[in-house]
């Protein structure tokens, strides 16, 4: 009986080793929500192309990304708010970071009624945010919503409730258009928010809004698609109500893809251009510069040039716009510096 | 005074009517629980849910076969933890224990019973994360492994206690040493009711999912050996949950009919247990 | 004498030991006393790691870290008081509604219903007790917060809308819908313990109050409930330690948003609410470090709580005992 019972447990303890299989690789990773759609897409497709690859990605926030990625819990993070000097000091390695598509955060909004796409000036969404417009019939919301019924009721605002990069993205646009913002909240990823509630990561932001009536909160733009949730045109520096979409998101980061600083932080919301998203970001893969795992190093610089290349055209299927042309060809070259 | 006493009557069936009430009521939660969840749960249960990996997001489909076996593996090695610690933890203090030394015991025991799940959870990042660089089911495990212990530990030591002292004595007149005595006589005389409490602590172990967020993480492939990020079915139901994806919830439901199927069912199995052992006196 | 025995190992009897252990029942001694010692080896662990973990918010902002109501990542400014108020607020809102039908259950249960249905509710309770708090969060928001914003909230805003307390934008999440979802989850607890204390009243109790001449609810209420008063008073300690505690349910509906309202339908934030959410993507040291803090204040909380919910308890034992 009691040989019977030390067999079966140590078939039990190694039975997860035999399923596995000996050459099988996983390589973890951790971040960023904002472009979790895509890079889950790409992560099983890559899976599915090299079936011993197993590129596990758990988002857990741009915050979360950087912090395990610092702390060497991961092999690799993912962010849409470029890690700050200070991080970057922290870090036993150097780490790089790679672009790998431009998303956009929208504005979200459930306001049982109204179907149509509202539009929003920066003074607006400032002033929703800060918690000085309170309700759906403001005069700074209705001002830019002609002829759009807007009911009385309070607004619901959404936020996130971890440290996120879509919340940088987004508060780095309130401040660029708030001076009060800039000076009351600031941005970052987890900044002091005057109101609202908090979502936990891109998907929560989207289910609470889906769930509360007359709620507004912002995501990236694919979670609103795939949701079916509605989601506002945004004034851009031009003037124009812009809505975020392929065309949009790419020409905002026009200007960026020619002026590319070597190590790829760069912040293109709020830029110039009639028909420029005013609100959209690159989003970054954290790859450390001295991966000593031989195994783990060539999986990630090969994911990268697949991704980079054969990659992108996942992209436009999942509403993100893929790199130009020059960004690509500069983060090839950057590749080498992995070793 | 009739109508006081007729007064002093209808506040007493009132009163007794409301007690009944508010039993009826806390037990019918249960009920409306398990049939919330049967009926949501049962549409989105196929064998895909226990043969397929997740989707990538926003696509339908797939299962949680993943969860499932790292659940399973989480559990294996918190009992692994659990039991030996909780049982001769208990044999010790229910047979060997000084005053001094037992009365710290049993102190730390209750403190760790009531030391919060994501307490532990901080507990073995900090402890096992951190120091081994790596997000495991190992770390998960022992979380886990140690949320077992005061439950395990007090049972076991109250149905030892609960045995009779006429068979120890027995025992011992025959001329057997103590742990002879304990091992051959006492302690299979309180086999079921310990087997019961193993049951108890697994089966609250089971459903924790605050301990495992940041030690066993998640995965959304299979976890190979035990130094690899796991998916589990607590970790699963909270993350498909607070998602806005239709199908996602669909899936959460199912997982908490599994999830609390199995709870159930283990209590149900320990409760038969005890049930059929020998008669037995609590103390 | 047991004492000295765990000891032999050292000291000059040490000589002997090989051959005392040999005797078996040293050696079950020695091994049953390191795997109990191992468990306040872990406490101690626990504590030493939450202690370490936290000593630079602790070094930083000393007592304040309990009085102060910003917390902000960005310019890494912590205070704990709006969790520590969204925590007590939601725990004894929970206890409001659960002390009162949880007590009249374990009376049902304890003085009123036949022994045999008695124990068929109490299982049922007890297998309530076991669902996994995550599946109460599953229910919570999908059943509990649509009917709050629905129905009862709005209600309570037509109602009793003078009071602050129901006041403002209905969400749906905040501190009702977690005060709410606890209150389900600790009512098992309270109508167990509570039971048992019950159960444990000495019959004359009852029956010389009612030979008095006392109806069956005067007999309970007055003569049977104050007796048992303290071990009562112990089941709900024990409850609120439980709902202090409580993560994930509360995480999933109590609206993440670290403020402190006097509204019932504002969203807030619990102590174990913002480990959960925050733990893994603290950035900076010390911001992991306030987290950190936070769990060695739940940890001391629940710590004082569990010690006196004991202590009660087994008051209320003593003294059945004395008088049976």
């Amino acid at each position: 009986m009691r040989k019977f019972l030390s067999v079966l447990l140590a078939g039990v303890l190694l039975f997860p080793l035999c399923v596995a299989g000996a050459d099988t690789l996983l390589v973890n990773g951790a971040g960023a929500t904002f472009p979790y759609p895509i890079y889950s897409k790409w992560f099983d497709e890559y899976h599915k192309k090299f079936p011993n690859i197993e590129i596990n990605y758990q988002s857990i926030g741009s915050g979360g990304g950087i912090r395990q990625l610092l702390a060497g819990t991961v092999d690799f993070g993912a962010t849409d708010a470029p890690m700050t000097d200070e991080q970057l000091g922290q870090a036993k390695t150097k780490i790089l970071h790679f672009p790998t598509v431009l998303g956009a955060d929208v504005p979200t909004y459930n306001i049982p009624g109204v179907a149509g796409e509202l539009n929003f000036t920066p003074e607006a969404l400032a002033g929703i945010f800060l918690g000085k417009i309170t309700k759906w019939n403001d005069p700074a919301i209705t001002g830019a919503n002609r002829g759009v019924n807007l009911p009385a009721a309070d607004i619901v605002v959404i936020h996130r409730s971890e440290g996120s990069g879509t919340t940088y993205i987004w508060t780095d646009y309130l401040s660029k258009v708030s001076e009060e913002w800039k000076t009351r909240v600031g941005k970052g990823a987890s900044p002091n928010w005057p109101v609202g509630l908090g979502g936990k990561g891109n998907e929560g932001v989207s289910g609470l809004v889906k769930q509360t009536p007359n709620s507004i909160g912002y995501v990236e733009l694919i979670y609103a698609v795939q949701n079916n949730l509605s989601y506002g045109r945004v004034r851009n520096s031009s003037g124009t109500f812009v809505k975020a979409d392929l065309a949009s998101v790419t020409a905002a980061a026009a200007g960026a893809a020619n002026s590319m600083p070597d190590d790829f932080r760069v912040s293109i919301t709020d830029p110039p251009g009639k028909s420029a998203y005013p609100i959209a970001s690159f989003t970054w893969l954290l790859i450390p510069s001295d991966i000593p795992d031989a195994k783990k190093r060539e999986v990630l610089v090969g994911f990268l040039r697949w991704m980079l290349t054969e990659g992108q055209k996942h992209a436009a299927p999942l509403a993100y716009a893929p790199l130009a042309k020059e960004v690509v060809e500069k983060e090839m070259k950057a590749l080498a510096q992995i070793r | 005074m009739s109508f006081r006493r007729r007064w002093r009557k209808s506040v007493n069936a009132v009163m007794l009517s409301v007690t009944g009430i508010s039993a009826l009521v806390a037990v019918s939660v249960l009920f409306f629980i398990l049939g919330y969840l049967v009926w949501h749960g049962a549409r989105a249960l196929n064998w895909d849910f226990f043969t397929k990996l997740p989707k990538p997001v926003g696509e339908t489909g797939g299962g949680m076969a993943n969860a499932i076996v790292g659940s399973a593996k989480l559990l294996l090695l918190a009992s692994l933890v659990g039991v030996p610690v909780g049982l001769l933890g208990g044999v010790y203090l229910a047979e060997f224990g000084g005053r001094t030394v037992s009365f710290a015991v049993r102190y730390a025991t209750d403190l760790l019973n009531g030391v919060p799940s994501i307490v532990i959870g901080i507990f073995a990042y900090t402890m096992i994360v951190l120091r081994t660089r790596h997000f495991s089911t190992i770390a998960g495990g022992l979380a886990l492994g140690v949320m077992m212990i005061p439950i395990a530990v007090r049972s076991t030591e109250e149905f030892l206690r609960g045995v009779p002292h006429e068979l120890r004595e027995g025992a011992m007149a025959l001329g057997a040493s103590k742990w002879k005595t304990i091992a051959t006589v006492v302690a299979p005389a309180a086999y079921r009711g310990i087997l019961t409490a193993v049951l108890l602590a697994l089966a609250r172990v089971a459903g924790e999912t605050a301990p495992l967020l940041f030690t066993a993480f998640s995965n959304r492939f299979w976890s190979p050996g035990w130094n690899q990020p796991t998916a589990s079915l607590p970790v699963m139901i909270f993350t498909y949950a607070i998602a806005p994806y239709e199908d996602w919830h669909q899936q959460a439901w199912a997982a908490g009919l599994v999830l609390l199927g199995l709870v159930l069912a283990t209590n149900l199995i320990a409760r038969a247990v005890l049930s059929r052992g020998v008669s037995m006196q609590r103390s | 004498m047991a004492m000295e025995r765990a000891g032999s190992g050292r000291g000059p009897r040490s000589r002997s030991l090989v051959r005392r252990l040999r005797s078996g029942d040293e050696i079950a001694h020695l091994v049953t006393f390191l795997f109990a010692g191992s468990i306040l080896l872990i406490v101690g662990l626990l504590l030493n790691e939450l202690w370490v973990n936290s000593a630079l918010a602790r070094h930083k902002f000393g007592w304040s870290f309990f009085f102060t109501r910003v917390w902000d990542p960005v310019f890494e400014q912590f205070g704990a008081l709006p969790f520590i108020f969204g925590t007590l607020v939601t725990s004894a809102l929970a206890l409001l509604i659960a002390i009162p039908v949880g007590l009249g259950a374990a009376i049902f249960l304890a003085e009123l219903a036949p022994p045999r249905i008695s124990d068929a509710l109490a299982f049922l309770l007890d297998l309530l007790a076991a669902v996994p708090s995550v599946i109460y969060g599953l229910i919570g928001i999908f059943t509990v917060v649509p009917l709050l914003r629905e129905y009862v909230e709005p209600f309570l805003k037509a109602t009793l809308g003078f009071l602050p307390l129901f006041q403002g934008p209905v969400y749906g999440v905040g501190f009702l819908a977690a005060g709410v979802v606890l209150a389900v989850m600790i009512v098992p607890f309270i109508i167990s313990v509570s039971r048992e204390v019950l159960l444990a009243v000495p019959r004359e109790q009852r029956e010389a109050a009612l030979a008095l001449g006392a109806t069956r609810w005067e007999a309970t209420w007055k003569a049977v409930v104050p007796f048992a008063r303290a071990g009562i008073f112990g089941s709900i300690f024990l409850a609120l330690a439980r709902a202090l505690g409580e993560t994930m349910a509360v995480t999933m509906v109590i609206g993440n948003a670290p403020q402190i309202a006097a509204s019932l339908f504002a969203p807030g934030y619990s102590i174990a609410a913002v480990i959960a959410n925050e733990f893994t993507e603290a950035t900076g040291d010390l911001y992991l470090h306030a987290l950190i803090e936070l769990g060695l204040v739940l940890f001391l909380l629940t710590f004082v709580l569990n010690g006196l919910a004991r202590l009660l308890i087994l008051l209320t034992a003593r003294r059945g005992g004395a008088h049976a």
